[in-house]
C-alpha cells in the first residue's frame, strides 16, 4: 500500500536532522498559525495561489528562491564547519552519510531550486513591463512552471525528514547513481525533484521566448530591446535546447534504476561516459542560464545609475549571442580527465577560451558605460561594482582550467569550487541581488533600506573573498572537493578562515533580511509613488509602482533603445491619457497550483514505489490539463471606466513629472 | 602549494603552463579591475567637475581594443595550450632514455590496488617506485568512476570499471608523495588515499625483494575479497598476482555477460588500443 513508506524512514537517531526537520516544521505551522489568525487563507489563495499575474507570479518565484538560499546556505555553513574541524584522527561532528548528502543537495538547491527560480522570477516581474506588454504569453503555462519548480523544491525539502537525499553530489555522476551503488531513496529524490522542476524551467523558457519574439510594444524592434529582454531571450534558447537533454538524462537514470536498464550501468553495455556527457550538455549551457539574466540586471543597473545610454548596446547583444552559441561547445571541459585524446581535448579548451572574448567585451562594456557618466552610488550599483571587480578572477581562473593540462592537476579540487564559485556568486548572485534591490520599488511599491543593504553588500564581498580566496590555495595544495576528512594538516588553516568566511556571508544574510524588515516597517515614507524612483530609461518606469494589474493603460510606442529617456527627453513621459479602453486580463485560476501538488505527489510517489498513487496522480495531472484545455472562459475584461479610474487615481497622488 | 612544487617533468611542465597562463591573462585582468575603481570615483555624482557624456554610447577605437586584446591573448593562449596538451597527453610515454616500469592500478572501494605485473608483486594503499624511471600506467575501476592523482607529480585520470585509461608519470627525486582519488566516489572517499614513495633503483630492488616474501597472494578469490567495500584498508603487499588479473578485472564488465554486445567492447577495453600502440 505504502510502497517501500514505513516509520523507519525518518531519521529519528540522528539529532542535527531532526533538529533541522523540526524547526522547519516550526516555522511552517507557526506561518500557518498566522495566515489562520488573520484569515488570509482567502487573500492567499485569491490573490497569490491561483494568480496567473506574471507579477505575482515573479514574486512568488523570488519568495521561492530566497527560502531556498536560505536552506542551500545552511548547507554551506555546516560543510565548512565541518572541514574546519575534521583533520587527522578528528572525523568532525557529521558522518559521511549526512556530509555527502549535504554538499549534493547545497548543489541541488542552489542552482535548480536558487538560482533559477531567482532569474526567472525576475524575468517574470520585468519582461513584461519593458517590452510593454500586459502579460506573459501563456499565463496559464506561467503559473504551471512555477508550481511544477515549488513541488521539486518541496521534494528536496520533504526528503530532509522522509527518508534522505541523494549522497552522490548535484552532478549525479554514474554508475554511483545506480541502483547498485546507491540501494537507498536518495538519488530518487534527486531524480524527481531535478526533473520536475527542470520541466518547469524548460516551459518558463518557451513561454518567455514568445514573450519576447510576439509582445513588443509598437516601434520596439528586436534592436531596441532594453538589454535585460536580450540577455533573457539568449537564456530562454538555451533553456530550450539544453532542458530536454537533461529530462533524457534523468529519465534515463531513472529507467536504470526503476526497471533494471543498462544505459549508465558499468555492466551490460551501460556508459558511464555518456551520463556524464549528457548531464554537461545541459550543465554547461545552464552556467549561463543562470548568468546571462544577472548579466542583464547590471547592464540595466549600470545604465541607469551612471545617467548614460549603454555603451556599445550593439557589441553587447552580439557578445551575448556569441556567449550563447559558444556555450553548447565547450561541455566536455568538465571531464578532460576522462582519458580522451589530446584533439578533443584541445578542441574544447579552445572553445572554452573563446567564451571569454565575449565576456570580457562585455564587462569593458560595463566599464565604459561608467566613463564619462554621473554614478550614484545605490544598493544595486554597489553589487554591480562588487561585481565587475570580482567576477573578472572568476574568468580568469576558468580560461586557466580550460588549459587541458592545467585542468589535469586542477580538475575536482578545491580550485575548481573556487573557480565556479567566483563566477557563479558575484556573476549571478550579485545580479540577482542587484535586480531584487533595483526592481523591488517597482514590484512591491516602496524601496529597500539602502544603509542595510550596503551593510549586506560588504559582509557578502569580504566574506566571500575570506570563503573562497583559501579554497584556490588549497587547490593548488592538491585538496580534492567533497571531503568529509582529511588527513592533511597543513590544509586545516585555509579551512578555517573559509569557514569564517562563511560566517560573514550569514550575516550579510542577516543583515538583508533586517533590511527586509525595516523596509517593511518604513514603507509609508519610502512609498514609490511616481512610479519611478531612480530616474530609469527603460518602460517598466512608466508603469505605477506596483503596476496595475494590465501594467499599462495604453500600450506604449517606442522609439528609442532607452525608451523612457527619449520620453522624457521630448516631454511625453507620464502623461496620462484621457481615453481608455476595456482591457482582457486572464482570469485565476487554481489549476496550476493543482497540478503542481499532484506533481508533488507524483513525485513522491515514485520515490518510494507507491504505484497506485503514482497512476492516481499523473491521471489526474492529464485530466487538469483536459479540463484547462476545455475551458474557453478563461479571460475577463477589466471595463474602460474602471482603467480610468485606477488611472486617474495613480495621477492624482503623484502628479506626474519629468524628473531631471 | 605543492602544485608549485612539482618533482616530476609532467608537473613541471604543467606548472610552467599555469604560471603562463595567469600572467598572460593578468594582461586583461588588472586593467579590468583598476578601470572599474578608478570610473566608479572619478565619475561619482558629487564629482561634477568630472565630464558628462550622457549620450556617448559608441567609440570604434574602444571597441577594437577591447575585442582585439582578449582575442590576441587567447590566441597566444591557445596555441600554447594546444603545443603542451599533445605533449603532455597522459597517454603520452615520456622520453627519458630509461625503459618505463608498467604499474596496473585498479581502484576499489575505498583503496587502490598497485599491481605490478613484470615483477608479479601487487600492493594495497601504496605504490612504491624508482625516482628517475617513467611510470607507465593501465587504470581501471572494479567499481564506481575514480581518478587517479598524484599531485606532485602531474596529471590525473579516471578510472572507469570496463575501461582502461593511461597515464605516464616519472619522479624526479626520491620522497613520499601523496596520492589519492580526485573523484568523489561514495562513503569511504576521503580515505581513498595513499603514499606514492619515490625511492633509488637499488632501493627499488631491495624492496622487490622484500616483497616477494609477503606470504600473502593475490589470486582471483583473494581479489573478490579484497575488492569488498572497506574503508582505511592497511597497507598490504602480495607476493604474486594471478597472471592477467587486471584484463580479467576489466573483462568482468564487457566479456562474460550473458548478453554479450558488442557496444560494450567498444566503450570498454577495445577504446584503448589504438593509443597502446605508440607505448609500444
Amino acid at each position: 500500500m505504502l510502497g517501500k513508506l514505513s516509520l523507519s524512514a525518518i531519521p529519528y537517531d540522528k539529532p542535527i536532522v531532526m533538529g533541522a526537520v523540526s524547526s522547519a516544521l516550526l516555522l511552517a505551522m507557526v506561518i500557518l498559525a498566522l495566515i489562520t489568525y488573520y484569515r488570509k487563507w482567502t487573500y492567499l489563495w485569491q490573490e497569490w495561489l491561483t494568480s496567473l499575474d506574471h507579477k505575482k507570479i515573479g514574486i512568488m518565484y523570488i519568495i521561492l528562491a530566497l527560502v531556498m538560499l536560505l536552506r542551500g546556505f545552511s548547507d554551506a555553513i555546516l560543510m565548512r564547519s565541518q572541514q574546519a574541524v575534521a583533520v587527522g584522527a578528528s572525523q568532525g561532528y557529521l558522518p559521511p552519510e549526512h556530509f555527502n548528502q549535504i554538499f549534493s543537495a547545497h548543489g541541488t538547491i542552489m542552482i535548480v531550486f536558487m538560482a533559477m527560480p531567482f532569474l526567472v522570477g525576475l524575468m517574470n516581474i520585468v519582461v513584461p513591463q519593458q517590452i510593454g506588454a500586459r502579460d506573459v504569453a501563456f499565463p496559464f503555462l506561467n503559473s504551471i512552471s512555477f508550481w511544477l519548480t515549488t513541488a521539486g523544491a518541496l521534494l528536496v525539502m520533504v526528503s530532509l525528514g522522509v527518508g534522505e537525499f541523494s549522497k552522490a553530489g548535484w552532478s549525479g555522476y554514474a554508475p554511483l547513481t545506480e541502483k547498485q551503488y546507491s540501494p537507498s531513496t536518495g538519488v530518487d529524490y534527486w531524480i524527481w525533484a531535478f526533473q520536475i522542476a527542470g520541466i518547469g524551467s524548460l516551459m518558463s523558457g518557451i513561454n518567455f521566448l514568445v514573450t519576447i519574439l510576439r509582445m513588443r510594444a509598437p516601434g520596439m524592434t528586436l534592436m531596441r530591446m532594453p538589454m535585460f529582454v536580450w540577455t533573457t531571450f539568449f537564456t530562454n534558447v538555451l533553456m530550450i535546447f539544453a532542458f530536454p537533454v537533461l529530462t533524457v538524462a534523468l529519465a534515463l537514470v531513472a529507467l536504470d534504476r526503476y526497471l533494471g536498464m543498462h544505459f549508465f550501468t558499468n555492466t551490460l553495455g551501460g556508459n558511464v561516459m555518456m551520463y556524464a556527457n549528457l548531464f554537461w550538455i545541459w550543465g554547461h549551457p545552464e552556467v549561463y542560464i543562470v548568468i546571462l539574466p544577472a548579466f542583464g540586471v547590471f547592464s540595466e543597473v549600470v545604465a541607469t545609475f551612471s545617467g548614460k545610454r549603454l555603451f556599445g548596446y550593439t557589441s553587447l547583444v552580439y557578445a551575448t549571442a556569441a556567449i550563447m552559441v559558444l556555450s553548447f561547445s565547450v561541455w566536455v571541459h568538465h571531464f578532460f580527465t576522462m582519458g580522451a585524446g589530446p584533439d578533443v581535448n584541445i578542441f574544447f579548451g579552445i572553445t572554452t577560451m573563446m567564451i571569454a572574448i565575449p565576456t570580457g567585451v562585455k564587462v569593458f562594456n560595463w566599464l565604459f558605460t561608467m566613463y564619462r557618466g554621473r554614478i550614484r552610488f545605490t544598493t544595486p550599483m554597489y553589487w554591480t561594482l562588487g561585481f565587475l571587480t570580482t567576477f573578472v578572477i572568476g574568468g580568469m581562473t576558468g580560461v586557466l582550467m580550460s588549459v587541458p593540462p592545467a585542468d589535469y592537476v586542477l580538475h575536482n579540487s578545491l580550485f575548481l569550487i573556487a573557480h565556479f564559485h567566483n563566477v557563479l556568486i558575484p556573476g549571478s548572485l550579485f545580479g540577482f541581488f542587484a535586480g531584487y534591490a533595483y526592481w523591488f520599488p517597482k514590484a512591491v511599491g516602496f524601496r529597500l533600506n539602502e544603509d542595510w543593504g550596503k551593510r549586506a553588500f560588504w559582509c557578502w564581498l569580504i566574506g566571500f573573498y575570506l570563503a573562497f580566496m583559501p579554497l584556490y590555495v588549497l587547490g593548488f595544495m592538491g585538496m580534492p572537493r567533497r571531503m568529509e576528512h582529511y588527513a592533511n594538516p597543513a590544509w586545516q588553516p585555509y579551512l578555517v578562515i573559509a569557514a569564517g568566511g562563511a560566517a560573514v556571508i550569514l550575516l550579510g544574510i542577516i543583515f538583508q533580511m533586517v533590511q527586509l524588515a525595516v523596509s517593511i516597517k518604513d514603507r509609508r515614507a519610502t512609498r514609490d509613488l511616481t512610479g519611478d524612483p531612480w530616474n530609469g530609461r527603460t518602460l517598466e518606469w512608466t508603469t505605477s509602482s506596483p503596476p496595475a494589474v494590465y501594467n499599462f493603460a495604453r500600450i506604449p510606442v517606442v522609439r528609442d533603445i532607452d525608451a523612457l529617456t527619449d520620453m522624457k527627453e521630448k516631454g511625453v513621459a507620464f502623461t496620462q491619457s484621457d481615453q481608455y479602453h476595456d482591457i482582457p486580463m486572464p482570469k485565476n485560476t487554481g489549476k496550476g497550483f493543482i497540478i503542481g501538488v499532484l506533481n508533488f505527489i507524483l513525485g513522491f510517489a515514485m520515490v518510494w514505489y507507491i504505484w497506485w498513487l503514482a497512476l492516481l496522480s499523473a491521471l489526474s495531472i492529464l485530466l487538469m490539463v483536459i479540463a484547462r484545455s476545455a475551458d474557453d472562459d478563461t479571460h475577463y475584461l477589466v471595463p474602460a471606466e474602471e482603467v480610468a479610474r485606477i488611472e486617474t487615481q495613480r495621477y492624482r497622488s503623484a502628479p506626474p513629472t519629468t524628473a531631471d | 602549494m605543492i602544485l608549485f612544487d612539482p618533482k616530476g617533468p609532467i608537473g613541471n611542465d604543467e606548472r610552467f603552463l599555469i604560471i603562463a597562463a595567469i600572467v598572460l591573462m593578468l594582461i586583461v585582468v588588472v586593467p579590468a579591475m583598476v578601470m572599474a575603481i578608478w570610473f566608479a570615483l572619478r565619475y561619482r555624482a558629487s564629482n561634477t567637475k568630472a565630464t558628462y557624456m550622457p549620450k556617448w554610447s559608441y567609440s570604434a577605437k574602444i571597441h577594437l581594443v577591447v575585442w582585439l586584446v582578449p582575442v590576441a591573448i587567447v590566441t597566444v593562449l591557445g596555441y600554447l595550450a594546444w603545443s603542451r596538451t599533445h605533449r603532455l597527453d597522459p597517454y603520452k610515454p615520456i622520453d627519458s632514455g630509461v625503459r618505463p616500469i608498467s604499474i596496473e592500478a585498479v581502484s576499489l572501494d575505498w583503496k587502490w590496488l598497485f599491481i605490478y605485473p613484470e615483477r608479479n608483486i601487487a600492493t594495497v594503499n601504496q605504490l612504491v617506485f624508482p625516482a628517475n624511471v617513467p611510470l607507465s600506467f593501465r587504470i581501471t575501476s572494479d567499481t564506481v568512476m575514480t581518478s587517479f592523482f598524484i599531485p606532485q607529480l602531474g596529471s590525473q585520470i579516471y578510472a572507469m570499471a570496463g575501461m582502461q585509461t593511461r597515464l605516464h608519470l616519472m619522479a624526479d627525486e626520491p620522497g613520499v608523495y601523496y596520492g589519492q582519488n580526485q573523484q568523489f566516489s561514495g562513503r569511504g572517499f576521503s580515505d581513498m588515499h595513499f603514499k606514492a614513495i619515490a625511492i633509488s633503483l637499488e632501493e627499488f630492488e631491495a624492496w622487490l625483494q622484500r616483497a616477494k616474501e609477503a606470504p600473502d597472494k593475490l589470486d582471483w578469490a583473494r581479489f573478490k575479497e579484497l575488492a569488498k567495500p572497506s574503508v582505511g584498508h592497511p597497507v598490504t603487499t602480495f607476493s604474486s598476482v594471478q597472471p592477467d588479473l587486471f584484463d580479467h578485472i576489466i573483462d568482468k564488465y564487457t566479456r562474460k555477460q550473458v548478453n554479450p554486445s558488442a557496444m560494450s567492447k567498444e566503450s570498454g577495453a577495445a577504446r584503448a588500443k589504438p593509443r597502446d600502440s605508440e607505448d609500444s
